[in-house]
């Protein structure tokens, strides 16, 4: 078999429907955890929330109404109608998590982005070259494992400074280790499999090999892996921006606004109270999904 | 099993330079002057600047700092805190008991509570009992817990009025320190209410920290026991018509908690990114805060000394993890060798 008969086999007209076929797979085990398809639901519809924000929201979130201070939950009165209240400047608390939604799910989508193809990348170099280039990046790896991802992510943030960009990119490094091993240990596994000992044989570049051939059978791990980053990316996201060192005020992230209330919590619980069950929520929703991807992806389940 | 400990301990000799190369170019990729933010001066005249360039090696080539410093590491000196002009392993020594034992409570809860949870769900797989105790301990594991511990500072401080809601003792009390742990120096001390005074500061803040710990070993436990009760061995002793407390408890639990004693030791770097929150909340006077409180204050020896203390307590925690997972599960040294 030569190379252009390889290439017609993998391009030809058969590929879509076997996608199709594999999609329609993924589906029918995933749709049969109820609650994963419920968290697939509710992140969609925050995703819709965070893209329509602008429509939805019913105040500008920096708006701040002086004769409605810290007002408490009401609606259908005469004036102040705030159904989630107003913080110390009198600004509405639902269009702020509103907005909110739009900040945590850009910097976790953002944090899974730069993970996963970095993440890729150095797990597939490791893999194929192994020896000192693969000792040399794992160790890496372990260096940035041996210290707990919050506070690596502090130190990082103090380097780059606060904000919520350089939160960001710190999160993503300490997550970089979970997406490095996970490739180069799939990658491993795949790499003496027959089909790619037959790639090889019929000549295909290094390039080929590694991102063509072998890297689309280790896509299953990784997907949950981003999934559940995903969902601890927008935790430790929040936990930043509580402690001061991520998003600044007033910018309206989730971990900000419990942090700017959290003096006010005990005369307007309201004010800490809804920010963090927006987060909660968001995570609960993304590990629901993801348990029910595992379930969906990890053919060990699929037979019991 | 010797040479299995030489191995495993040899692989922790990279992590630690890598430690410390981590912290060493923490404090040179620092914004602005070196000298300044290390000195904690500002507006210093070129003498001066001069006399702190070559008392904090600044003048040296980098290489030579860097051995420098790990060779004084190496002799116990991690540096010294810009604020109090004290040696940080000093200061770190000082407040770890604190963070040790509300990290050991917290590890209790999550561990008498998370297990009998796992086992449990296992056993009844599938039930309204398994979905609705692993639909909560999700609820546990997404939980942001700095929301978490300020939710309860409400419920039980605001509102209710029933708990502490900062520091580790009543002020009402002048403990002396014998071992750092206040649930045992309050003992010793003989005060009439010091004890109690102690544990009720320490009910929130360790149900804060648990939680997460406490839903991992949970779903943990009850994957591991899920595996284990599909073996041959588990049908043959209930062929065998054994009672069930028999076969979940000693042929089940036995082989499930290889898995879940290496989870529990996992777990200590959670429990030390958890500290930092907790502890910032309940203003408990530990590790976590210390830290916070030092990159606040940008005091940079601090923060360096205290990131290769942590690194260094969670790489000897994993080893001697790994080293009780090759002594109860002989298979990984032949397998590893």
């Amino acid at each position: 078999m030569n190379q252009s008969t390889i290439n017609s086999i993998e391009s030809g007209p058969r590929q879509p429907s076997v996608l199709r076929r594999n999609l329609l797979e993924f589906w029918y085990y995933f749709s049969e955890s109820k609650t994963a398809v419920v968290g697939l639901a509710y992140l969609v519809g925050i995703i819709l929330m965070a893209i329509f924000a602008d429509f939805i929201a019913p105040h500008d979130p920096t708006i701040q109404y002086r004769d409605c201070l810290e007002q408490a939950p009401s609606w259908g009165g005469d004036k102040c109608n705030f159904l989630f209240g107003t913080d110390y400047a009198g600004r509405d608390m639902l269009s702020r998590i509103i907005y909110g939604t739009r900040l945590s799910l850009v910097a976790g989508g953002m944090v899974v982005i730069l993970c996963l193809s970095i993440g890729i990348v150095f797990g597939v170099i490791a893999g194929y070259f192994r020896g000192w280039v693969d000792t040399i990046i794992m160790r890496i790896m372990d260096t940035i494992l041996s210290v707990p991802g919050l506070l690596m992510a502090l130190v990082l943030v103090a380097i780059l400074g606060p904000g919520l960009l350089n939160a960001m990119i710190a999160i993503s490094i300490t997550y970089l280790p979970y997406f490095v091993r996970l490739t180069r240990a799939s990658y491993i596994t795949e790499n003496t499999k027959e089909y790619v000992v037959a790639s090889k044989v019929s000549g295909a570049g290094k390039f080929r090999i590694m991102f063509i051939t072998i890297l689309p059978n280790c896509m299953a791990p990784l997907i949950v892996q981003a999934t559940l980053s995903f969902s601890t990316a927008i935790l430790d996201t929040a936990a930043l921006g509580f402690l001061g060192m991520g998003a600044q005020p007033p910018t309206p992230e989730w971990g900000t606004l419990i942090a700017e209330n959290r003096d006010l919590m005990l005369s307007a619980p309201w004010t800490v109270t809804f920010p963090g069950l927006a987060i909660l929520l968001a995570v609960l929703a993304i590990n629901l999904m993801g348990d029910g991807l595992r379930d969906a992806l990890d053919p060990k389940m699929k037979r019991s | 099993m010797f040479s299995f400990v030489i191995r495993r301990v040899a692989l922790l000799v990279p992590i630690f330079f890598g430690v410390t190369l981590i912290s060493f170019g923490f404090i040179r990729m620092l914004p602005g002057d070196p000298v300044a933010a290390l000195a904690g001066e500002r507006d210093m005249t070129p003498e001066r600047h001069a006399e702190m360039m070559a008392r904090l090696g600044l003048d040296k080539p980098a290489w030579e700092q860097y051995f420098d410093y790990v060779w004084k590491l190496l002799h116990g000196d991690f540096g010294t805190s810009v604020l109090t002009n004290r040696p940080v392993l000093d200061e770190f020594m000082e407040l770890f008991p604190a963070t040790l034992e509300l990290g050991m409570a917290a590890m209790l809860l999550a561990i008498i509570i998370g297990l009998p949870i796992g086992i449990f769900a296992a056993v009844k797989r599938g039930t309204f009992y398994d979905q609705g105790l692993m639909g909560l301990s999700l609820v546990g594991y997404s939980m942001p817990i700095f929301w978490w511990g300020l939710l309860l500072i409400i419920l039980f401080g605001g509102i209710w009025g029933l708990t502490p809601v900062s520091g580790r003792i009543s002020f009402l009390f002048d403990v002396e320190t014998v071992t750092g742990f206040l649930l045992i120096d309050s003992l010793l001390s003989g005060e009439e209410g010091a004890f109690a005074s102690a544990v009720s500061h320490m009910i929130l803040p360790t149900i804060v920290l648990g939680t997460i710990p406490l839903a991992i070993i949970a779903r943990q436990t009850r994957s591991a026991m899920l595996e284990v009760l599909s073996e041959d061995y588990v049908r043959t002793a209930r062929a065998k018509g054994l009672s069930p407390l028999r076969v979940y408890g000693l042929h089940a639990l036995r082989n499930a908690m290889i898995t879940v004693i290496t989870v529990i030791g996992l777990q200590v770097g959670t429990l030390m990114a958890g500290a930092i929150l907790t502890e910032t909340i309940f203003s408990w006077p530990g590790i976590g805060k210390w830290i916070i409180f030092s990159v606040f204050s940008r005091d940079y020896y601090a923060v360096q000394g205290g990131l290769v203390l942590i690194a260094m307590m969670i790489m000897s925690v994993n080893l001697v993890v790994d080293i009780l997972y090759g002594l109860i599960n002989p298979r990984i040294l032949h397998t590893s060798s």
